[in-house]
């Protein structure tokens, strides 16, 4: 089986996409002759010309407004924003407009199109390069969230983002593209292997990242992105210490698993959320409400959360900021003590 | 620099529109073909009727015209009543909301703006779903009564259902254009036709909209692209000088390297034959335009404001003498084929039909409890399903 990285896997599937497709187009800034600031339009305006591989004007609004006027005449636009953090031009066009154009229009005009974004901080990157919006898109009815965690995944999500019926915004962890870890690329990874062909990862269901060993007190983690290979090397370290960590990673952030969150919360009665994002009204706070609310008669110990910190992305303390092994380690270790 | 408001010159036009980027006469001066009393300005033997326009197009704008009136007429009436709760009218601009619709044709997609709902009518959507919508009850197939009054929307007469908010919808034009111009081939494409008021030009979306027109040249031409802006000089309480330090608003279009077009967009045969030439050039894979129609919200922004608190009333007064269909009657009743009276007769005949009709959907129920949660996606995930059954259980 071919071996991929994140930018290869995706740069894959709107190659599958395209081919298989002639309504998909691929817009946005520098996506054409360049390939994207991080190449995962690469070689797409070659194969597929400039009418269909389009550099935009660099206006965010622009990109969205344009992609979605294409989508309700029936073109399947795959936009790509350069980086998350630069998305707040086009909020407007993404929360007032793509989320309920299907819903304002008695179902009339639906908008199925896809939005593309790097997200997540450890690139060096500061505030601007380096931030996570997931709860923001998260909180609009009418959108799609997802957002892989390795090659196989980003591929196969992608190909359910085009071909679905809704517009899907698919958040990427740019940390990530190259190599689950700073040193380390795909090739090792069992992700890292990736069919050649079309296939899809289903919305809204959950991956188990790593199974109970039935060795030392359970917990539930649960994380997406690039946190899913942090949450693993805590869940190492915890293995150690006698705990035994179930590891989900959500792919789906809306609509999300909660069939999949129950089940493990329930076994274990002990759940940890973890996330860059900043930790106030932070996507894990619906994690955490929901497991409350579901499973509250099972529950061992507080649910806690693992985040980045309350304050804007850092550029020189980035490193204190992002969650790391030990940090999610902490937590882990906190819930399992627990009396 | 002030704004050129019409009242002094009404009765001279520029030349008609060369429809190229460096046009800047027709971007600065006002391209109309009837005077203010309905008399032709220069009649051009070498067109029809001298106007360049049938008089069977003319009567069938000004049919549509004054159903628009009685149709506003009587919805301003009932929103003061309080039985529906928003209403924002055409009147005065009936000229520069019918002409267009007019010169298009039925392939042809509008995104509109708030007041081009006569555009849709003019198009049939029915009158039944007109007042549905603007009440929100169960045969509001435009918006399954989601959506506040004069939010119409209709997929079968390609117009496409707007949201309030001000601008969105030209960069979204910009997109359908170029969709059009990709799965269809110059000189015989369908095009799309983005609407946006005065005020809106100062959003970002519109300048973001009208860059992109520019550059964006799918197969190596211009997109099948119009932007109309009807310029009624108000943006609720702001006059469009507190928009826009330019001398008039068609002129921005040289900024961005379109074809920008000012008409008088209170003679109906002038938005006529400007919205046709600018259709026929943009079908053909020229650079696309953008069209000024100006005139004047003679009334209230909506039902929802006194315009005496912050405008001179006066020049409103100016501005009703030069009233669109008065303009287009007197003009077809000198040429013979309109009888004395019979606008007039039009207008109770069509207040009748929308009695008619209001008396029959005012009862209509509202949407079914089960749509709050249809549409939210293609299907219908868990989530809202367990909310869906919440809701369902609260019901007595
Ligand atoms: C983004 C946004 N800001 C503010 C409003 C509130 N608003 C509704 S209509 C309007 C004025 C619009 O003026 P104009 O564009 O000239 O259109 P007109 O009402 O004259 O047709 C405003 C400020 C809005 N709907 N959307
Ligand atoms: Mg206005």
């Amino acid at each position: 089986m071919p071996k991929m990285n994140i930018i290869q896997a995706v740069n894959d599937a709107l190659m599958l996409a395209m081919r298989a497709d002639p309504r998909v187009v691929v817009l946005g800034e520098d996506v054409g002759k360049f390939g994207g600031v991080f190449r995962a339009t690469l070689g797409l305006q070659e194969a597929f010309g400039a009418d269909r591989v389009i550099d935009t004007p660099l206006a965010e609004s622009g990109i969205i407004g344009t992609a979605i006027g294409m989508a309700i005449y029936g073109t399947r636009p795959v936009a790509e924003i350069q980086f998350s953090d630069f998305i707040y031009p086009a909020f407007d066009q993404i929360v007032n407009e793509l989320a309920k154009y299907r819903y304002r229009s008695g179902g009339e005009y639906p908008c199925p199109m896809v939005i593309r974004t790097p997200v997540g901080g450890g690139i060096r990157g500061g505030h601007y390069h380096s931030q996570s919006p997931e709860a923001l898109f998260c909180h609009q009815a009418g959108l799609i969230v997802v957002q892989p965690s390795n090659p196989y995944d980003a591929k196969g999500l992608l190909l359910s983002a085009i071909a679905s019926e809704d517009p899907v915004l698919v958040l990427e962890p740019k940390r990530i593209y190259r190599g689950p870890d700073h040193g380390t690329n795909w090739s090792a990874h069992p992700k890292g292997e990736v069919p050649a062909g079309e296939y899809r990862v289903p919305f809204g269901k959950a991956a188990i990242a790593r199974e109970l060993s039935g060795q030392g007190t359970p917990v539930t983690l649960i994380t997406y992105g690039a946190m899913v290979h942090t949450c693993g090397k805590a869940a190492g370290l915890a293995s150690a210490q006698g705990i035994d960590t179930e590891l989900i990673d959500l792919r789906s952030l809306l609509p999300y698993d909660l069939e999949a969150i129950c089940e493990s919360a329930k076994k274990t009665g002990r759940v940890v959320v973890a996330h860059e994002a900043p930790r106030t009204c932070g996507y894990g706070a619906e994690i955490v409400a929901a497991v409350t609310e579901a499973c509250f008669d099972w529950l061992e110990a507080p649910v806690l959360r693992v985040t980045g910190w309350d304050t804007p992305f850092p550029y020189a303390l980035e490193s204190a900021y992002l969650p790391d092994p030990a940090r999610v380690f902490q937590a882990l270790d906190r819930v399992a003590r627990y009396k | 620099m002030t704004f050129p408001t019409l009242i002094a010159d009404a009765s001279a036009s520029a030349p008609f529109p060369r429809f190229t980027a460096d046009d800047t006469a027709a971007m600065l001066g006002t391209f109309r073909v009837l005077a203010p009393d309905g008399a032709p300005i220069a009649p051009d033997a070498t067109l029809e009727n001298g106007t360049g326009v049938a008089d069977e197009d003319a009567l069938s704008m000004l049919r549509s015209m004054i159903r628009q009136r009685a149709i506003d007429e009587r919805m301003l009436g009932l929103q003061r009543q309080g039985r529906i709760g928003f209403y924002g009218a055409a009147t005065g601009q009936e000229a520069a909301t019918i002409a267009p619709a007019q010169a298009l044709e039925l392939r042809d997609w509008i995104h509109p703006a708030l007041r081009e709902g006569g555009m849709a009518l003019h198009r049939g959507y029915p009158l039944w779903t007109y007042l549905s919508q603007c009440l929100g009850n169960k045969d509001d197939t435009s918006t399954k009564g989601r959506q506040m009054p004069c939010h119409y929307g209709s997929r079968q007469h390609n117009f496409v259902t707007l949201s309030s908010v001000m601008a969105t919808q030209m960069p979204q034009a910009v997109g359908t254009a170029y969709a059009m111009a990709l799965a269809h081939d110059a000189p015989d494409r369908p095009l799309c036709f983005g609407a946006i008021g005065d005020g809106a030009t100062s959003e970002g979306d519109f300048h973001v909209a009208m860059t992109s027109a520019g550059v964006m040249r799918p197969k190596g031409l211009g997109l099948p692209l119009i932007l109309y802006c009807q310029n009624n000089q108000w943006a609720i309480s702001t006059p469009v000088e507190k928009q826009t330090a330019a001398p008039t608003l068609a002129v921005k279009a040289l900024g961005y390297g379109l074809v920008g077009v000012r008409v008088d967009g209170n003679d109906a045969l002038a938005v006529l034959r400007v919205v046709r030439a600018a259709a026929a050039s943009v079908r053909a894979g020229g650079v696309p335009v953008f069209i000024e129609a100006v005139t004047y919200r003679v009334g209230a922004h909506s039902t929802s404001d006194d315009p005496s608190r912050y405008r001179d009333e006066a020049v409103t007064l100016q501005w009703q003498q030069r009233d669109p269909i008065v303009r287009l009657s007197t003009y077809l009743q000198q040429r013979g084929v309109l009888e004395d009276g019979e606008a007039q007769r039009m207008a109770v005949q069509y207040d009748e039909e929308v009695r008619g009709v209001l008396a029959q959907v005012e009862g209509l129920p509202p949407p079914p409890l089960a749509s709050l949660f249809e549409d939210v996606y293609a299907e219908l995930p868990p989530h809202l399903a367990r909310q869906l059954a919440e809701v369902r259980a609260l019901q007595p």
